[in-house]
């Protein structure tokens, strides 16, 4: 695994899971400053348990997790990180200016003017300017999604987690979506790391990946995905950039 | 089969289809006989028979039966269950906990409440409940009235309808039935609602802002069943006594004005307040229990159903033991 001077996101021997059973061990890995990390795997490989922990929603069964070198603690302090969900976790009962607004009503002093106007300047950054009134039932789902890159923003964090964003989205917002997030990585030097298993997304923005196995009960490769997609020897990795089913590959 | 046999031959050449579940126990037949050192091929087969052989046979793990779990002893069962109730009572206990460190919380920090959502929640739970605990509580007092007088108007004593009804809906009828009603109104309301949080990931969004649940989801509803059911429980009684009115001035040829001479005779302080002291029980409760279920649902929409049937089930039965309960003390009280 590359080691890095000033990582932002250090694992180490980390085994995660639910009610005592393991789902996930001998997790290693960094993430670098203003790097692009996706996490991939098959469905039911662990890909958004794993990002649970990293965001500090579960606690690792064994190991060590630490962001910006203490482990993720949630509610004690203003965030760390923002968080997209995969179905962008909006509040019904708000509108969009109110959603993306509340991290700074909870953890700023701002005056309403000025929540209002970075509210307005963050939904413009996803594009969604005007949209300040609407109640989430009343967005598409890439809308969705990109308001909640919008509330993930709120608090300027160095850090951004994704779980699936490209995912139930067709291949042009899709792509749009990215654009957003290279814009973020280039232009803020935010952190972001990203589940996925869109292949389109992940050698369009993702740095480096790490790729998760769920027979394995782990990590199977950390790398380029051109990399891991060009040079892997494990069926596995090649099956799953090659879009072939992995017994198919190993009997290859 | 010949036990001299050492070769199987499953010819399929005649065969025209074959669905999946035949071609699995093909298979699995052929491996078996392998198993058993008989050479066997199946051959003949072509077009789609062939196709769906290879299909099926390409699956390498094919379908994974499940587990054919003993069927567990008395003793086990015994084991399971008290597990299962201890661990659902340290549940409760840490929510209960949760939920004071919260109330703690937010004496010393009142901002820490969102009062808009409070208010709104008290609207839907007081305001929007009243006309169906009118009705209700109406035909409790009648119903409860008429059947007091089959027997009072025996013995000449009609007027003692009036005491019964004001004694026992404002200390029991009135304060259970407004219970019943926010249980199945805003207890389930309360349930579904924070499930469908759940599922959606709206709790964990929460979580990542910043925000705990308890002061920010579960102590605007309990704050608000807390105002709003004892005076809900107040107009129920009120309402529920004009139902006993009105049989009493319809059936028992009782003026309004004696009726009500003699139901203001009874209503003691202790008569009202105990009924109070119960809806504000009742209120904790259904409101507890509610967030309780709601936030620990599981499993998308049919989760949320199955959080919200648990927790009015789950509701009801503790309102009855929470009525038996002060009934109790009351007594012990001698109020």
């Amino acid at each position: 695994m590359p080691g890095t001077s000033d990582p932002h996101i250090s694992v180490s021997g980390v085994a995660v899971g639910y009610d005592g059973e393991v789902l996930l061990e001998n997790i290693d890995f960094q993430v670098r400053r203003g790097e692009i990390f996706a996490i991939l795997g098959g469905s039911g490989s662990g890909k958004s348990t794993l990002l649970r922990h990293l965001i500090g929603l579960a606690e690792p069964m064994r190991g060590e997790i630490l962001v910006d070198g203490a482990p993720p603690a949630l509610g004690s302090s203003a965030p760390i990180a923002g968080v997209l969900f995969q179905s962008g976790a909006l509040f019904g009962s708000m509108t969009l200016g109110e959603n993306v607004g509340l991290p700074l009503t909870t953890w700023t002093d701002l005056p309403p003017e000025a929540v209002e106007a970075v509210v307005r300047s963050k939904l413009e950054l996803v594009g969604l300017g005007g949209f300040e009134n609407h109640l989430p039932a009343e967005l598409s789902g890439g809308m969705k999604k990109r308001a909640g890159i919008a509330r993930a923003l709120a608090l300027e964090p160095p850090l951004v987690y994704l779980d699936e964003p490209s995912a139930g989205l067709d291949p042009i917002t899709s792509a749009e979506l990215d654009e957003l997030l290279l814009t973020l990585n280039r232009g803020l030097g935010t952190t972001l790391v990203l589940v996925t298993h869109e292949l389109p997304s992940i050698f369009a923005i993702a740095g480096r990946c790490l790729m998760l196995d769920r027979e394995a009960k782990g990590p199977i490769a950390l790398g380029a995905p051109a990399d891991l997609r060009d040079h892997s020897r494990d069926p596995r990795v090649v099956a799953f950039f090659n879009r072939k089913p992995a017994v198919a590959e190993a009997e290859s | 089969m010949d036990e001299s046999a050492r070769r199987v031959h499953i010819d399929l050449g005649r065969l025209r289809t074959l669905d999946a579940a035949s071609a699995a126990l093909l298979l699995e037949l052929r491996d078996e006989l392998r198993e058993r050192g008989l050479e066997t091929e199946i051959t003949g087969a072509s077009g789609r028979v062939d196709s769906i052989l290879e299909l099926v046979a390409a699956r390498p793990h094919g379908v994974t039966p499940r587990d054919k779990r003993a069927h567990p002893g008395v003793v086990e069962q015994i084991g399971w269950n008290t597990a299962l109730i201890s661990r659902f009572g340290f549940e409760v206990l840490d929510f209960v906990g949760r939920t004071v460190v919260a109330a703690g919380g937010a004496i010393r920090n009142p901002r820490r409440i969102p009062w808009r959502t409070t208010v709104s929640l008290m609207e839907r739970s007081g305001a929007d409940a009243l006309p169906i605990v009118a009705l209700i509580t109406f035909l409790v007092g009648l119903v409860s009235a008429f059947q007091g007088a089959i027997t009072l108007h025996r013995y000449g004593a009609d007027i003692f309808v009036a005491d019964g009804i004001a004694i026992g809906v404002t200390r029991e009828f009135g304060p259970l039935m407004v219970a019943i009603v926010a249980a199945g109104r805003s207890g389930a309301a309360f349930a579904a609602e924070l499930g469908t949080m759940r599922v959606s990931e709206e709790v964990d969004a929460l979580r990542t802002i910043g925000l705990d649940p308890f002061p920010y989801l579960v102590l605007p509803r309990v704050i608000a069943l807390s105002a709003m059911v004892p005076i809900l429980a107040l107009l129920g009684d009120a309402v529920a006594i004009l139902g006993g009115a009105t049989v009493g001035v319809l059936g028992l040829d009782l003026t309004f004005t004696a009726y009500m001479t003699e139901t203001r005779l009874r209503l003691t302080f202790w008569n009202i307040a105990t009924g109070l002291i119960k809806s504000l029980a009742f209120a904790i409760a259904i409101a507890l229990i509610g967030c309780k279920w709601g936030l620990a649902t599981r499993g998308g929409a049919e989760g949320v159903g199955r959080a919200t049937t648990s927790a009015v089930v789950t509701m009801l039965f503790s309102l009855v033991i929470i009525d038996a309960a002060w009934t109790l003390v009351f007594y012990a009280w001698d109020i």
